[in-house]
């Protein structure tokens, strides 16, 4: 099963037709991604890597049949080509374009609302590195290899230390059944208790590592969900604890601007929600392991 | 993006929020000027510096003399204020603003900020202006007010009402209050704003409503839509390394230590802090290279951090998805030559290219550490310091 993505989904590229776009939609290929085309405004009727091209992703869909889109779109166009996707028909669409404006944001939150939600579109990031189900598929800019195929959910704000933890994890002979990155933005699609929610339907997820870091409230309200409603086991990590406060660490939400959003605070709010929490990032592999063990 | 008080207030001022009348110094002699077109006999000098609690640092002084604004303006201009927000390195005051003193009847804090668990505006309200909302969050949190606005609907007048009723204004002042409110509402949307704050707004004697400090913190994101908004940006309040590292489009905040930081990813370069301290060192800065980082990048990025003559070690920590490996290296190894570094450096590579990486650093015959692990590189940087 695994979640999000899969190598039976229909998947399309938007933008496809950048560098950049190009070079990571040919290694999902290679990977074994169902990629089935591309949508960039002006290039209809070309073909990339083998692929149709669509000036819309109306047409894209209705030609394709296609279920999920990785937007590669710059940010100022960026939350504009979500909604397209939201109102085409998309299920999940995974947006990876880092600088999208907030209140940009806000809009897309707010117009995705429109749709009932049986049809709404599952947004993951943006800001975010991807999300991949190894030995399947992924739709993103992760390198691959680095994730082994096994039952280890793994959901993290942080692209770079989501890899981290999957080859900590590949050392220590564990594997991962999906890895997702929310992305580091003030305001973005999925939440991590949305999904933790995904994790725990999943039959193939056994365990979660969740890895949260400074600012926002959304680790705690992983947390209290994961000790009302979760059955597996979920370990975490949270990043930041020497950073100052009221500084942006590089994410565009990775600032402490309230109680509660410092690192130190959040491991507070996860212990006491039943949550191990790795004592420092080269132990959120082991921290894993001696779950899996026990 | 933050910007100067007096930058806020003819913003706001645009929109409709009445402010008092001031203008702006650059000398103690162009005080005394502004106060004699303002008119009047008593005025407020303000050092402009992007920090609150000025009051205290002696940033902020009534004056209804010649002579008092000269003093007054000489003790601050050119001169380094330490607030509590400004930390130990403080914050340099370039410029005045001279303002005509207003008579206070009350003080209102009015706060409007971009919620992340709503994911929409917040209009943050107490009745007790003039304290922090740090503060007021603490020993006030029943006095404060708080609602959203919607998206899609924007401001509705009947939210403004209530909460000028909530502030206790009479039918007299609830107009004025709907007035501010939407323009601070308009300001944020229409500009990107990430943070509005009047503090205090106030009720003059005679009975008029007032926007006597204002602040105003702007999206980063947005700033390629907002020349304007651009423009406003001081340098001379920012940290100089920051400056450097910002122009080159790396994101790099200024700490204490001496373990200079050069990492891919905001998160494994937070994570990498975070192992630092915890193996007993102390780090000199968070950098992040940003994806696809080219080798003249890598360099740049060393440049910026070695801007700092506190670095004794440089750890370099990247986990390449989107980068290269072997750029980094072919990086790292050009700042050895370019730079003609004689510090230690600890270089741990992996993902994307890494062989290839690590060839380029082995066949360079330079003196670099390496580690495989994040927390080896970690306890290597610790160690590498000269005692």
């Amino acid at each position: 099963m695994a979640i999000i993505t899969n190598e039976m989904v229909p998947t399309i590229v938007q933008g496809m037709s950048g560098r950049i776009a190009q070079f990571h939609a040919a290694d999902m290929i290679r990977y074994g991604t169902n990629l089935v085309g591309g949508v960039t405004p002006g290039k209809g009727g070309d073909t990339i890597l083998d692929r149709p091209m669509f000036d819309t992703v109306r047409e894209a869909v209705e030609a394709t049949g296609a279920k999920a889109s990785l937007v590669f779109v710059p940010p100022p166009f960026a939350a504009d080509a979500i909604m397209e996707a939201a109102d085409s028909g998309i299920e999940v669409a995974v947006c990876v374009t880092d600088g999208i404006p907030a209140q940009d944001m806000m809009r897309v939150k707010r117009y995705l609302r429109r749709y009932k939600a049986d049809r709404r579109m599952r947004l993951i990031g943006p800001n975010c590195a991807g999300v991949i189900s190894p030995g399947r598929s992924f739709m993103g800019i992760m390198p691959p290899h680095i994730f082994a195929q096994g039952s280890v959910g793994i959901v993290g704000r942080s692209g770079t230390l989501g890899y981290e933890a999957a080859s900590q994890l590949q050392s220590l002979g564990y594997g991962v059944s999906t890895s997702v990155g929310i992305g580091g933005d003030p305001i973005n699609g999925s939440s991590f208790k949305d999904i933790l929610e995904l994790f725990e339907n999943d039959p193939e997820t056994e365990v979660v590592m969740m890895i949260g870091e400074i600012g926002g409230p959304q680790e705690a309200e992983a947390a209290k969900f994961a000790r009302e409603h979760m059955t597996k086991p979920v370990c975490a990590y949270v990043a930041g604890l020497a950073a100052p406060k009221g500084r942006k660490m590089g994410h565009a939400g990775a600032i402490v601007s309230a109680f509660g959003e410092s690192a130190a605070e959040k491991v507070e709010i996860l212990e006491d929600c039943g949550i191990r929490v790795a004592p420092n990032p080269s132990s959120m592999g082991q921290t894993i392991a001696s779950m899996m063990a026990s | 993006m933050d910007i100067h008080e007096y930058q806020a207030k003819e913003i706001l001022s645009g929109f409709g929020v009445p402010v008092p009348m001031g203008g702006i110094a650059y000398s103690p002699e162009q005080a005394g000027y502004r106060a004699r077109e303002i008119g009047g006999d008593k005025w407020v000098v303000k050092a402009q510096i992007h920090s609150g609690g000025r009051g205290e640092a002696g940033g902020v002084r009534v004056c209804s003399t010649d002579d008092e604004l000269y003093d007054a303006a000489k003790s601050m201009l050119g001169k380094v204020l330490f607030t509590r927000q400004t930390g130990d390195r403080g914050k340099l005051c370039t410029r005045l603003y001279v303002e005509e003193a207003s008579d206070i009847a009350r003080e209102i804090y009015l706060g409007l900020v971009l919620d992340r668990e709503t994911e929409r505006i917040m209009v943050v309200a107490s009745a007790e202006g003039g304290m922090e909302i740090e503060e007021l969050s603490q020993e006030k949190p029943e006095s404060i007010i708080r609602f959203t606005i919607d998206p899609a609907a924007g401001l509705q007048d009947f939210q403004a009402r209530e909460l000028g009723f909530k502030l206790g204004f009479g039918a007299e002042l609830i107009g004025k209050a709907q007035r501010i409110l939407r323009g601070a509402y308009r300001a944020f949307r229409d500009l990107d704003a990430t943070m509005v704050e009047i503090n205090p707004l106030v009720v003059t004697k005679s009975g008029d409503l007032v926007a006597l400090d204002a602040k105003m913190s702007f999206d980063d994101n947005a700033l390629f839509r907002r020349p304007s908004i651009t423009e406003l940006r001081d340098k001379s309040q920012e940290d100089r390394r920051e400056t450097y590292a910002e122009d080159r489009g790396l994101a790099y905040v200024g700490l204490d230590g001496d373990i200079g930081c050069l990492i891919n990813g905001a998160g494994l370069a937070m994570a990498t802090l975070d192992m630092i301290k915890l193996s007993g060192g102390e780090p000199a800065n968070f950098l992040d290279i940003g994806g696809a980082a080219s080798p003249d990048r890598v360099l740049q990025a060393f440049k910026a951090v070695l801007m700092d003559k506190n670095v004794k070690v440089v750890l370099v920590n990247i986990f390449a998805g989107i980068n290269r490996c072997d750029w980094v290296a072919e990086g790292v190894v050009a700042a050895f030559r370019e730079l003609g570094l004689d510090l230690p450096v600890v270089v741990r590579l992996s993902g994307t290219n890494v062989d290839e990486g690590r060839r380029i650093i082995a066949e360079s015959g330079l003196p670099i550490i390496t580690a495989e692990t994040l927390a080896e590189a970690a306890e290597r940087a610790v160690a590498a310091r000269p005692v």
